[in-house]
């Protein structure tokens, strides 16, 4: 815990490394980040929704599939961007352009690098889960004015993912295991972690599988901000961010470990 | 005939090559023969690449008339690469598949059979001393050794005209000279050979006759001796003066050579007996830094005919 | 004399067109496990939309009005979409890649290969890899029930007709990238189609002016004909289907050959 408590200006000088290159390429990222999460609120929320039969409102909680489906998404997408955030800039600064090699080589340690890195990863994940928060309330699709809230929920389930994740990148050679993370990991969680329907269309059998993934607790957690639903059961509420800060601090502390292995073995 | 040993190999009158308003090669004529190593130099830019292309059949000619085995790149363009083999100037390697895999799906390109594709990649292997890294990956390998195989993927093939659009460009000069003794025994077992290069080294140790291009056109023909001897004196005395001398030479070099050349770094002295030069600069008192005698080559064939060096 | 070399347009490559899949096939020898994975997507969104989601839904009204489960309804579209994803992955991310960085096309024209021959070689490898996804998905769909019409065996040439066609479209679009960049114009115009042309509800949820745009997509040309002949709902309407989608790959294609005439034979 010590290294995460003790932050220091030389985090800041590789965040800010992060932030110099975003301003060249945050073009291409206004698509996945903004752009996707918005369409797949208007397809699916907007116009699939207006199939879910009457009868099922009630196990959505009463309320309408768009209601139900935004603040799911907000944690999906903060997933999605998270890992990818947590891959490729990961791979690219030990192996492809070896920047935080050269990083080494000046008073920046390597614990500086991860945390600086898993700052830059939160503050966008901040930033985009407030842009489509914003999106979610002129949808209509908020209930309560705890949504405000969901942004640092949705953030926090980003990190969830991102923490251990940068921790595998840093371990690998090649990008060819990121694909399968993707496919195997991130598309399944964003279709079956309880973002497009509530777990209890699932299997018995399978619900403990999902109450072991972050994003079922992050879209529980948001959801329960975006329909003001949270206050009914507190403790509940604070399993689900216990759970998504302990893949967070255990996930940065392997982090800081695997980031210090590779640049000192070179 | 296309084959009769005495029609050339390839055959260019007028050949002109134009990318809008830019011309890259300006009306150039030649002929190379059967079993001929047939060398292009000139510096960058003076329209090597161009001209190979343009005998490869991927770039289509602006001008004039080329012939390539006595058919017409335009219309027999497939019939003509199937007996060519190509070595661009950047090694095009196939950077997702193994060094093995590389000669074999080349060989399927020009349509041969797996059996046979085994069998020459394996040879072929051999003879490019890369059968070590047989399955390895591209990518690792050094500059030399992915030279190597990029001569190796072009003889697949068993062409009967080979092109080297500057071979050894970037190598050290170890990996060099194993290039130049592959080259060497192609040569020997009667493959024609076509290369650029702007070492001058490189076009006398591999070329029987070359032509020296430069802003596009050829500006000269021969072997490399013929083009020494036309163009240059037996031996050169190189003199290399402290700072500041040489602008105070001020004609006294006058009538030591039969030719003096400026450059920025030394002054050049064009005499048969470089010897009796160095000893009449001594003569007249001055005292060069270093006095280096050798014999004349390509370089100062170069240098006579644009008045500029080859690399610069 | 002047003398151009010009491949005719429709003169569009030959036997040896084969080598270029051989050559892919090389290639994916050393990643099957990316060929493999490519066909749990499509399964993972009939699992989550299709049953979880679709157990809200209950029943929708298919191709000739009458009701249908939501999975038998979103399916054939899946089938749809994942050809068109296929076809356009191999099209323009691995596609421009070979064209720009690998230059494995200019190796390819110093043999006897013309430009033709790769066109329809590339467009061929996508096809073989799209069909193989489309033959596995069509396995899960009778293995779980979802067959109900014998025209059903039409749709997998249904489904490589769409690859077809959205292959040779999408190597003509990347003939025109200059940057990695551009490929999110790709990305604007692909999810959006995915997600709205009536992959997961039917066009009765739009205005009419928006449906008429929607119907003139080309994934809705594919959903449309794979859903009718999943569902078996025959009419003539389908013929013009197969006739839009074969023109689109054949001026493609045409393109395509131009193009790389253009861009490889300088």
């Amino acid at each position: 815990m010590t290294a995460l408590a003790r932050p220091s200006s030389t985090v800041g000088r590789v965040f800010e490394h992060r932030w110099v290159q975003y301003r060249r390429t945050f073009r291409s990222t206004i698509f996945t980040s903004f752009l996707s999460p918005v369409l797949f609120l208007t397809a699916m929320g907007l116009g699939l929704g207006s199939y879910v039969s009457d009868s099922a409102i009630d196990s959505l909680g009463g309320v309408s599939y768009l209601v139900f489906l935004a603040p799911g998404l907000l944690a999906a997408n903060a997933m999605q961007t998270a890992s990818f955030e947590a891959t490729y800039p990961i791979m690219g600064g030990l192996v492809w352009n070896k920047i935080f090699h050269a990083m080494y080589a000046t008073p920046i340690s390597p614990r500086d690098i991860a945390l600086g890195n898993l700052a830059w990863i939160a503050a966008r994940l901040t930033l985009i889960s407030a842009v489509f928060t914003v999106v979610i309330v002129l949808f209509g699709a908020a209930e309560s004015p705890l949504v405000v809230l969901a942004i640092p929920a949705a953030a926090l389930t980003g990190m969830a993912f991102a923490a251990p994740i940068a921790a595998f990148s840093a371990t690998q050679k090649t990008p060819n295991k990121f694909a399968a993370i993707f496919r195997f990991g991130i598309t399944p969680l964003f279709l079956f972690s309880g973002t497009f329907f509530p777990l209890s269309s699932l299997p018995e059998v399978l619900h403990p599988l999902a109450w072991v993934t972050p994003l079922y607790h992050g879209a529980e957690l948001t959801r329960g901000l975006s329909l003001g639903t949270i206050a009914d059961d507190p403790l509940v509420a604070i399993v689900h961010v216990v759970v998504l800060l302990a893949f967070t601090v255990v996930g940065s502390l392997i982090t800081i470990r695997t980031i210090e292995r590779r640049l000192v073995r070179g | 005939m296309p084959d009769d040993p005495s029609n050339p190999l390839i055959r260019a009158r007028g050949l002109t090559k134009r990318f809008g308003e830019f011309t890259a090669v300006d009306s150039i004529d030649f002929d190379v023969a059967v079993g001929e190593s047939f060398g292009f130099l000139g510096p960058n830019g003076a329209g090597k690449t161009s001209t190979m292309r343009m005998i490869g059949c991927t770039s289509p000619i602006t001008g004039g008339t080329l012939e390539v085995m006595g058919m017409n790149p335009a219309v027999h363009g497939p019939q003509i690469r199937a007996r060519l083999g190509v070595v661009p100037q950047q090694d095009t390697l196939d950077s997702e598949l193994t060094v093995r895999e590389n000669l074999a799906i080349y060989g399927r390109y020009f349509g041969l059979s797996r059996a046979e594709v085994g069998r020459r990649a394996d040879e072929l292997l051999e003879f490019a001393q890369l059968t070590e890294r047989a399955n390895d990956q591209v990518e690792p390998l050094s500059g030399g050794m992915k030279r190597r195989l990029t001569i190796a993927r072009s003889l697949i093939n068993e062409p009967t005209l080979l092109l080297l659009d500057e071979p050894t460009t970037g190598l050290d000069p170890q990996a060099r000279h194993l290039l130049w003794d592959r080259l060497y025994r192609l040569k020997q077992r009667g493959v024609t050979l076509v290369l650029t290069t702007h070492y001058m080294d490189e076009a006398e140790q591999l070329c029987d006759r070359l032509v020296v291009m430069d802003k596009a056109k050829i500006v000269a023909e021969g072997s490399p001796r013929e083009l020494i001897e036309r163009y240059s004196t037996r031996e050169v005395t190189e003199l290399r003066f402290a700072p500041g001398i040489v602008e105070t030479l001020d004609g006294r070099l006058d009538g030591i050579a039969q030719r003096v050349e400026h450059l920025p770094d030394r002054i050049l002295l064009y005499a048969d007996d470089g010897e009796a030069a160095a000893v009449a600069v001594n003569q007249r008192g001055l005292k060069p830094e270093t006095v280096l005698v050798r014999r004349s080559s390509l370089e100062d064939v170069f240098l006579r005919l644009t008045g500029r060096s080859l690399i610069e | 004399m002047i003398t151009l070399r010009v491949t005719p347009a429709f003169a569009l490559g030959s036997r040896r067109s084969a080598r270029l899949i051989e050559r892919n096939l090389y290639v994916y020898k050393h990643g099957w496990m990316v060929i493999l994975s490519g066909f749990f997507e499509p399964l993972f969104y009939l699992l989550g939309i299709g049953f979880g989601l679709g157990a809200l839904i209950g029943t929708i009204a298919g191709p000739g009005g009458e009701p249908i489960s939501y999975q038998l309804f979103v399916a054939p579209a899946l089938l749809a979409s994942s050809a068109m994803n296929g076809a356009i992955t191999e099209s323009t991310f691995n596609f421009f890649f070979k064209l720009n960085y690998n230059k494995t096309f200019t190796s390819i024209l110093a043999t006897p290969l013309s430009p033709g021959d790769i066109a329809l070689g590339e467009l061929g490898w996508a096809l073989i890899r799209g069909g193989l996804y489309a033959l596995g998905f069509m396995g899960v769909m009778v293995a779980l029930g979802l067959v109900v019409s014998p025209w059903v065996i039409l749709a997998v040439p249904a489904a490589l007709l769409l690859g077809f066609a959205f292959g040779a479209v999408g190597m003509a679009a990347t003939s025109f990238m200059k940057t990695w960049q551009d490929f999110d114009l790709i990305q604007l115009v692909v999810l959006p189609m995915f997600l709205f042309s009536g992959t997961f509800y039917p066009l009765d949820a739009y205005p009419d002016a928006l449906r008429v745009i929607v119907q003139l997509t080309p994934l809705y040309q594919g959903v449309d004909l794979i859903r009718s002949l999943t569902v078996g709902a025959i009419s003539p309407i389908l013929l013009f289907h197969v006739a839009y989608l074969a023109v689109m790959g054949i001026v493609g294609l045409a393109i395509t050959s131009r193009r790389l005439d253009k861009l490889l034979l300088k």
